[in-house]
């Protein structure tokens, strides 16, 4: 029988696979878009992937240890979620531009971007504003599906900038979850996005639950199909092997760099951890479900293939842990050497040019801080 | 200080945005174990969620302050550990470094830091440090004087005005400067801004000769109280005139008996036993409207409305429908006193069923009075006045006094209520022959 979660699930006609949960290796499989995917890679390149889906998901686990101890504010964890990310994020060419909710931290660390950055947001230290344009990343958003719109108007603007339509040609990746998948943002952005040829891939991570809600409650079809119903192809991809992420999205990507339009891709995967720190998932799913998808985990499979493969041994499994911790230990003491900004700050940024409104308040504020003993104000 | 401390106490944080407090579930370490960076010690359960606490720092478990099953506020130590346990032991004197400082408890948010123990105190207008204020929750601050001052600095003077009205100003042509704001903190409203450009009018005079009183204490209770009975329960109002003079006269010869010589008598005796006799005809009157369900109360707590120096206040007789009617009489004398004194305690106040409002101690004949919350039917009783009245087939003068009923129309239909009041009615123009008939 099937299920009515996903709706077929892995497997559905067309689901892409090219590694399964066991090591084995697929050679090619055809998607449900009609398109043949397969990959080519050497072996320094399935290290280079294992070692990006270790780290990510070390460093991922040390800022879950840091908000438990105090030091960060909310921490919205991708575990579970690496190959999905780590696959779309290194399919990603430099030119590309990305627009990530707030749990891409695997695309963030494949674009060459300091794991640091996000991290003064979840502390509360800062707005967690970066130039999107220097990193070719757009700010986390924290408003549900909202990227998707901004990443389609900006897929549109560098259409009318002349920069799609050859090889060199530039994409536009959008990320959102199955939650997001309801929103009216992602639906608009659809359409907009089918009506204007807009060179942008979109891709779901279906992680079977927004927040407390199961999938089931958020469709009845399984979402890639949604795609056929605004115009353009639509993909499921197994979002834990970390070769089929990466083969179906730079597809897309090439699909959209060449002025042929978007691609919804749905990466079919499971959050092991709660939604963020703040929920409790053990009040909203069993215990068994959690372990079959255990059975599945995207790191396991990749370090199975290159151990039956032989393209690596045990010392390079080693070493990558070492690394592993090495980094994040390092990202734990610069997070914990984040100062408290100057509570005069708040002022800044509000007008270009200043403003005497602003600037009699910040010197009331000033006032009021310095009415305090010891006051270095 | 000789560098930083090596036993460093762990304080519960805050685990979900805004928590105040968590139960410590399980300890995963125990006193004297050698822990690892991020090594689950304990399990905590708070409102949102049981999380696994992982240790912040490497060592030695020095000491566990909490126990399984304790409720632990957010910023309170709960294990401290030694972070160089191959170094000799430390000496006793070691300090502690309770490095997060305490956060207030709040809702959403991380919320101010809080209390005594980390606020830096403010200085006073002479440098000196200012008292710390007696209580943490004191009094609300006392509203600013609506009167502003002229701002101190001329040469730009501060003018509070949300956006919309600086732009009718500009566009009014009024320079916000010259006005003085009747908006909150002095701030300058529309309405300010429209004034000032009508030239037909003349300015308004400031504030000046205007009284205003802080809304607070009673009179806020009071106008929450009615706000809320007003706007929820259905108010209808019956009356009815009444010949009195036989109860008059019943108190009269009350007067004169020996065991009551020293207690007080008056008319509103006679009335509350009158309510308490028709309510045991009428039970429905003495009930409360729960949403889903009437309850209808086995006692009757008689609430006295009471104009006091605080303003009004509503104690009750506490099971008023078990006592004697000399018991009920030294019971409302003892109610009226202590409201006057200001000492009514909030319990006197509280779980009132039925409540009799006495206007006419005001010389008034009636009112429509508005239910306490929570009551079904109230009792305004009015002056009682030498009026013409038809008695046995002539007009004779006669005492006579105005009832006003108001009930909530959820409970009590015109029937019910109209029957309630006539038996009131019908016990105070002929109170011996209701006692016989009805008690």
């Amino acid at each position: 029988m099937t299920k009515g979660r996903g709706a077929g699930g892995e497997s559905a006609p067309g689901f892409v696979q090219l590694l399964t949960p066991d090591g084995e290796r697929i050679d090619k499989v055809t998607g449900a878009d009609g398109v043949e995917y397969t990959v080519d890679f050497t072996d320094d390149e399935y290290r280079g992937l294992y070692r990006d889906l270790v780290v990510v998901r070390k460093l991922d686990a040390e800022a879950t240890a840091l908000q438990r101890q105090g030091e960060l504010g909310i921490w919205a964890s991708l575990l579970g979620q690496e190959a999905a990310q780590v696959g779309s994020g290194r399919a990603l060419r430099p030119q590309d531009m990305a627009f990530p909710t707030y749990r891409e931290h695997g695309v963030l660390y494949c674009r060459g971007i300091d794991p640091i950055m996000p991290l003064s947001l979840f502390r509360g230290v800062d707005h967690g504003a970066w130039d999107p344009v220097e990193f070719r990343f757009n700010m986390y958003t924290i408003v549900i599906g909202a990227q998707t719109l901004h990443a389609t108007g900006y897929a549109m603007g560098i259409t009318k900038d002349g920069k799609v339509g050859n090889d060199d040609g530039e994409a536009v990746i959008a990320y959102f979850g199955d939650g997001a998948s309801s929103q009216g943002d992602v639906n608009e952005a659809f359409i907009w996005a089918s009506v204007f040829n807009a060179p942008i891939v979109f891709f779901c991570q279906n992680n079977q639950y927004a927040i407390s809600e199961p999938i089931e409650k958020q469709t009845r079809v399984p979402l890639y199909q949604r795609a056929s119903g605004f115009g353009f192809p639509g993909v499921r991809v197994d979002g834990n092997d970390v070769l089929a992420s990466y083969a179906v999205t730079r597809a897309a990507l090439d699909h959209a760099r060449h002025g042929q339009g978007p691609t919804l891709i749905e990466a079919y995967t499971y959050r092991m951890g709660a939604h963020t720190t703040t929920d409790d998932p053990t009040r909203y799913r069993m215990a068994g479900e959690v372990e079959s998808w255990q059975a599945k985990d995207p790191i396991a499979r990749v370090r199975a293939f290159i151990t039956k493969q032989q393209i690596a041994g045990d010392d390079f499994f080693t070493e990558v842990d070492e690394l592993a911790r090495r980094e994040s230990l390092a990202l734990r003491e610069r997070v914990l050497a984040m100062e408290d900004p100057d509570p005069l700050t708040i002022f800044e940024h509000v007008y270009p040019h200043g403003s005497p409104l602003v600037d009699s308040q910040r010197q009331g504020f000033a006032e009021y801080m310095d009415s305090f003993e010891g006051s270095a104000h | 200080m000789s560098g930083v401390s090596r036993i460093k106490e762990f304080p519960l944080p805050d685990l979900g945005e805004g928590l105040t407090e968590g139960e410590i579930l399980k300890w995963l370490v125990k006193v004297g174990d050698t822990i690892e960076l991020n090594q689950p010690i304990v399990e905590v359960e708070t409102a949102k969620a049981a999380v696994e606490i992982p240790a912040k720092w490497a060592g030695k478990v020095q000491a566990i302050f909490h126990e399984e099953g304790t409720t632990v506020e957010v910023g309170v130590p709960i294990i401290a550990i030694d972070t160089d346990p191959s170094a000799p032991p430390p000496s006793t004197d070691a300090e502690a470094p309770a490095e997060a400082p305490a956060r207030t408890p709040v809702l959403v948010g991380y919320g101010p830091r809080s209390g005594a123990a980390t606020r830096r105190p403010r200085k006073s207008a002479n440098g000196t440090p200012t008292a710390a204020p007696a209580t943490e929750r004191s009094e609300p601050p006392v509203a600013p004087s609506p009167v502003v001052e002229a701002p101190a600095a001329p040469e730009r003077p501060l003018v509070l005005a949300k956006p919309p009205v600086r732009k009718l100003a500009r566009d009014l042509g009024v320079d916000l400067a010259t006005l003085t704001g009747t908006g909150p903190q002095g701030s300058i409203t529309r309405e300010d801004v429209e004034q000032a450009s009508t030239p037909a009018r003349p300015a308004p005079v400031t504030v000046g000769g205007e009284q205003r009183v802080p809304v607070k204490g009673v009179r806020k209770l009071t106008a929450d109280n009615m706000v809320a009975s007003a706007f929820t329960a259905p108010h209808v109002t019956e009356f009815l005139t009444v010949d009195v003079t036989r109860a008059v006269k019943a108190l009269d010869r009350l007067r004169t008996l020996p065991d009551w010589r020293d207690v007080r008598v008056s008319p509103l005796l006679l009335v509350a036993k009158a309510v308490l006799v028709a309510i045991r005809r009428h039970p429905m009157v003495n009930s409360t409207w729960a949403g889903d369900e009437i309850i209808v109360k086995p006692y009757v707590n008689l609430g006295i409305a009471a104009a006091t120096e605080r303003g009004l206040v509503v104690p009750n007789i506490k099971d008023a429908g078990q006592l004697s009617l000399r018991e009920l009489a030294e019971a409302l004398t003892g109610l009226v006193q202590t409201a006057k004194a200001g000492k009514t305690s909030p319990a006197d106040m509280s779980g009132g069923t039925f409540t009799i409002t006495n206007v006419g101690v005001f010389g008034v004949d009636t009112g429509t009075p508005i239910l306490p919350p929570g009551e079904a039917a109230i009792l305004a009783f009015g002056a009682i006045r030498e009026m013409p009245w038809v008695h046995k087939g002539k007009i004779k003068v006669r005492q006579v006094t105005t009832l006003g009923l108001s009930f909530d129309h959820r409970i009590i239909d015109g029937e019910l209520g109209s029957k309630f009041l006539r038996d009131v009615g019908t016990f105070l123009s002929d109170p011996e022959a209701a006692l016989l008939a009805w008690t």
